[in-house]
């Protein structure tokens, strides 16, 4: 069992974090206080090769291991969970189907675009009656021809708004339930009966782009059906959830390991009572439990990555590590407002918009309700049905 | 066409503290980088590799450890990496560094440009760029702001204290960069992956790149630190009392004294 | 007993004689008469040296001078060398001796005596169109040779952009010690050259010695060092040089000198800070800091807050989540000083506050503040220094 990173992964992990620290948490205030989404970020991240980060070599893509990618995600969500997860969308939701399940035909025309960030994707999944229930998706896909045409729509999409490219799921066959689920890819520009709907104005992750798709009589190619075969939609998109977990864990923790790192400077700053900060016994146990939870939570992401990159089952893991940094993101962020007092609660200092943004992380990708329950059935030796 | 860019490992200044009870400067724990001028100066050279094409060899002298900035540099673009690492270098003054550092160069082989950052932030010195020039009998410019490539010579922007000068250069010449001169970048992901992967870094000792002992270390050093202390630190300062006239009148009076009015 | 030195004449560059080590490039003081020593200075490989006499004299020792390298630049001398001239006088009265200037021009033009107004014992000047701007090759001949021909104990160049590109180059020609960006000299008890520099970005002063070659060379910072009162009632002697160069030397062409350009926003590079925080009330008040800035030659900073309201962008700010600096000079107009700003500039050298809230934790780093109403003090500052 070796807890150290390779060189390699340390020189990522180097690299990732000054980039961070320059050129993105100077504006990570500005992304959230005026919803801007982080298109410099982006674009630079793009030219490193990040946005390519989990696509194969041979499509143009870095083609890293898991424990990278999860280092990757770990020092971005520390500055700006915004820029992290407009990143996290792209990579792990929206590569995934077409990495794991898709032809070579959908491989060699869709991967390279993604993996350069000339395409910025999105995955559509949710709907308003298709919430942690992802089968009740109502989204339909009728075979007309060479062609499916699609009605439906999509709510709380991230990068919706900004996609080049969107992999959505719909119904291919309501009466087959879960096996009646198919995923398609759609490249949006000009595309006819393709409309953006509401961007929503949220709590936290102000900067990253939630938004509503419309599909009206919405014609896509046959060639576009993910993987060739109907049916295969919810073991993709359990496959998305699964793997994409990792990263929202870990979002988690990079949001607490940045409310943290907040806390180590102010105590050493601050002074009450003819003290600093960090001499009271108080602020001492609150910190010496915040580094814990975080270094707690950081390893389950880790071990999480370690088993996918393993290639052995990471599902259960991946519950866990999602919870758990979810959890922990709460709690850290909670305390760290607390030790900075009223400066917390103040936009001047980002304490506050961490708070904001961990909420999230309980939330989506699976709510923490659904995890436990993937969790218990693992423990009592079943899978999700 | 062959560039041989020289880089240093520096303990990051930005993060170095003194110790409150003894005065002194804390060494360890304070995080070790590529010097900044020297990063501009290669992120300068995989630009010009990138315009006509050729090599870049990254050069470094110190110990085992400066593997690292070597290792990120090959990563930011760098085709070879030679660190020349040997006791009887320890203790170089500038001159002796220039030595050693020049000895490295021939022992590499050919060359038609020679890039240096101007300045590092440890020894804050500038002065190895230059020396290296001589002992090597090249031309130099020192404060390059801009470089312009063509057949068999380059075009620089040298920097002055009030605009700057255009000089033109026959290869091989020696330059040093700085910080203007290009946008700070980051090694990608596939450059990171070939560095650990697919390229080397070279050690040398003195031996295998022969040079003249007589001429390295910290004997043959003509400059020797007889002492070093950390400056004073800042204490309750003084509030200035009067008329906005009358404290105007004693801050210019101070700014005069202090010789901080500005230009030549 | 003896002193020797490896002479040119021996294959090694390192002896072992006798168990006594010695290596090229040092002088070896009282060495025993061995045979091993003996029969070396025979065959010529060490060179016997003769022991300087120790100068019972108090008088002045001619020859040897403490030199200041006289940087001019389109006819004017660079204010710097004025500064060194007044330092120079102070080491050269300690070492007994006299001082000097090297002054290399096209035409002279009264600036010979003008050296000595300001402290030249002697004047050695170098009258030659080729000399008439700087450049490195033809210079760095020059003074080698010259250096070579007298016998100058210390030499100090102005740490400007032609210093420091000069400085080290001769160094590595003649072989001798050079120590950078100075802002202490003074002579030892031993009669050496104590020179006194920052390191490690400023947060250590290392003092530097060069024992055993001559001239003890350095690189002086400007605006350090006092001038004296010009004199012109000094008396001093000017040399004429006969210049040894010709185009050949010049290993570059200078195709052209552009002056006055300004540069793009460079916080880190800026010796001079003028900042503008909330206290100016809205973006017209950068005005009155552009104003400030320009007359002093110096960058403008900005605290956060004026960069969130947009009054300037963002290539300005100071602070944690903008640029840490430490210029010579920092001053600080209408900024309270919160911790993230403070963190950013507090390891400046001097600075001075602006803020007509007496409680302002920015005067807990100022080294001088001023409490008052920043509209009425800078408009005087800046009267003033029009003047």
């Amino acid at each position: 069992m070796n807890f150290d990173f390779t060189p390699e992964q340390l020189a990522i992990k180097k690299m990732i974090s000054e980039f961070a620290d320059s050129e993105v948490k100077p504006y990570a205030a500005e992304f959230d206080q005026e919803c801007k989404f982080p298109v410099e970020p982006i674009k630079k991240l793009s030219k490193l090769g990040v946005m390519g980060m989990s696509i194969p070599e041979k499509y143009g893509g870095a083609e890293l291991d898991n424990i990278s990618q999860t280092i990757i995600m770990d020092e971005l969500s520390r500055v700006c969970a915004s820029t992290s997860v407009t990143m996290g969308a792209h990579v792990s939701l929206c590569c995934f189907p077409l990495i794991n399940y898709g032809t070579e035909d959908q491989k060699k025309k869709f991967l390279p675009k993604l993996a350069s960030g000339e395409y910025l994707g999105a995955f559509a999944l949710t709907e308003p009656a298709a919430g942690s229930d992802a089968v009740n998706v109502q989204t339909t896909a009728i075979r007309d021809g060479d062609e499916y045409i699609i009605n439906g729509n999509k709510i709380f999409i991230t990068n919706g708004g900004k996609a080049d490219l969107v992999n959505f799921v719909a119904t291919t066959d309501k009466g087959k339930k879960h096996n009646g689920l198919s995923i398609f890819t759609i490249e949006t520009k000009d595309l006819k009966g393709f409309s953006l709907g509401k961007k929503e104005d949220k709590l936290g992750l102000r900067g990253s782009n939630t938004q509503e798709l419309i599909f009206q009589d919405m014609s896509v190619p046959k060639e576009n059906l993910v993987g060739g075969i109907e049916g295969k939609g919810f073991k993709i998109s359990m496959g998305v959830f699964n793997s994409g977990r990792i990263g929202i864990g870990v979002q988690g923790v990079g949001i607490a390991q940045g409310a943290f790192d907040e806390c180590i400077k102010y105590v050493q700053e601050r002074e009450q009572f003819g003290r600093k900060l960090h001499k009271f016994q108080a602020i001492q146990f609150m910190l010496s439990e915040m580094a814990t939870k975080i270094d707690a939570a950081r390893l389950l992401c880790l071990r999480a990555a370690d088993l996918k990159d393993k290639g052995r089952n990471y599902i259960k893991a991946a519950a866990m590590a999602k919870y758990y940094g979810s959890d922990v993101a709460m709690e850290v962020t909670r305390q760290a407002i607390q030790i900075h007092g009223g400066y917390g609660y103040m936009k001047d200092y980002p304490l506050e918009r961490f708070y904001r943004d961990a909420k999230i992380t309980e939330i989506y990708e699976g709510t923490t309700e659904v995890q436990k329950l993937v969790v218990a059935m693992a423990l009592m030796g079943k899978t999700i049905g | 066409m062959n560039i041989i860019v020289c880089i240093k490992q520096v303990p990051d200044t930005n993060e170095v503290k003194i110790d409150p009870k003894t005065g002194t400067l804390i060494r360890e724990g304070v995080p070790t980088i590529m010097n900044h001028d020297d990063k501009h100066a290669l992120i300068e050279a995989v630009k010009i590799k990138n315009k006509v094409g050729g090599k870049i060899t990254v050069l470094s002298m110190g110990p085992p450890q400066a593997q690292e900035v070597l290792r990120e540099a090959l990563a930011l673009g760098a085709d070879d990496a030679v660190l020349i690492s040997d006791r009887a270098f320890a203790g170089s003054d500038t001159w002796a560094t220039s030595n050693a550092i020049g000895s490295a160069i021939k022992a590499i082989g050919d060359y038609d440009l020679l890039l240096f950052g101007r300045q590092a932030i440890d020894g804050d010195t500038a002065q190895v760029g230059p020396q290296t020039a001589e002992f090597l009998g090249v031309p130099q410019i020192t404060y390059a702001q801009k470089i312009e490539v063509e057949e068999g010579k380059i075009k620089v922007e040298r920097q002055m204290e009030d605009g700057y000068e255009v000089i033109e250069c026959k290869l091989p010449c020696l330059v040093t960069c700085i910080s203007e001169i290009n946008e700070i970048e980051y090694p990608s992901l596939r450059g990171i992956k070939q560095a650990h992967r697919e390229k080397e870094v070279n050690v040398m000792s003195a031996e295998d790149i022969k040079v003249d002992k007589s001429l390295i270390g910290l004997l043959n050093s003509p400059t020797s630190v007889h002492k070093s202390f950390t400056p004073s630190a800042k204490g309750q300062g003084q509030i200035l009392k009067g008329s906005a006239k009358e404290v105007a009148k004693k801050v210019v009076s101070l700014l005069k004294e202090k010789e901080l009015m500005g230009a030549f | 007993m003896v002193k020797v030195k490896i002479s040119i004449n021996c294959p090694e560059s390192q002896l072992n004689l006798g168990g006594i080590v010695l290596m090229r490039g040092n002088d070896f003081e009282d060495v025993p008469d061995m045979p091993e020593i003996k029969q070396a200075i025979d065959n010529g490989y060490l060179e016997v040296l003769k022991e300087e006499k120790k100068d019972e004299v108090k008088g002045v020792k001619e020859g040897e001078e403490v030199v200041v390298f006289a940087e001019q630049r389109d006819g004017k001398i660079s204010r710097v060398v004025f500064e060194l001239l007044g330092k120079a006088q102070e080491l050269a009265a300690k070492l007994n001796v006299k001082t000097a200037a090297i002054l290399f021009t096209d035409k002279d033009n009264g600036l010979s005596k003008e050296l000595i107004a300001y402290g030249a014992d002697k004047v050695y000047l170098f009258e030659n169109d080729l000399l008439k701007n700087y450049q490195t090759d033809l210079y760095t001949k020059v003074i080698s040779e010259h250096l070579n021909n007298i016998n100058a104990q210390v030499v100090i160049y102005g740490a400007t952009h032609i210093g420091r590109d000069i400085g080290p180059r001769v160094a590595q020609r003649i072989t001798t010690g050079l120590t950078a960006d100075c802002t202490g000299l003074d002579i030892t008890e031993e009669g050496l050259l104590l020179q006194t520099r920052p390191a490690f970005g400023g947060n250590l002063m290392a003092q530097i010695l060069c024992k055993k070659h001559k001239p003890q060379m350095s690189t002086a910072r400007p605006g350090v060092f006092k001038m004296l009162e010009k004199d012109e009632s000094r008396v001093g002697e000017i040399v004429n040089v006969d210049v040894n160069v010709s185009e050949a030397d010049q290993k570059v062409k200078i195709l052209d000198i552009i002056k006055g350009v300004k540069k793009k926003v460079n916080l880190d590079g800026a010796e001079i800070i003028v900042s503008g925080g909330r206290g100016l009330g809205k973006q017209e008040g950068f005005k009155l800091i552009e104003e400030l800035a320009s007359l002093l030659g110096a960058e403008i900073g900005a605290s956060r807050a004026t960069v969130d309201s947009g009054w300037i962008d963002k290539d300005h700010q100071v602070g944690q989540t903008g640029k840490t600096v430490r210029p010579k000079l920092y001053i600080a107009i209408g900024i309270s000083g919160a911790i993230q700003h403070k963190a950013g500039m507090q390891d400046s050298d001097l600075i001075i506050a602006i803020n007509k809230d007496a409680s302002a934790p920015i005067f807990e780093v100022a080294d001088y503040g001023i409490v008052g109403d920043l509209f009425k003090v800078v408009p005087e500052l800046i009267e003033q220094l029009k003047q």
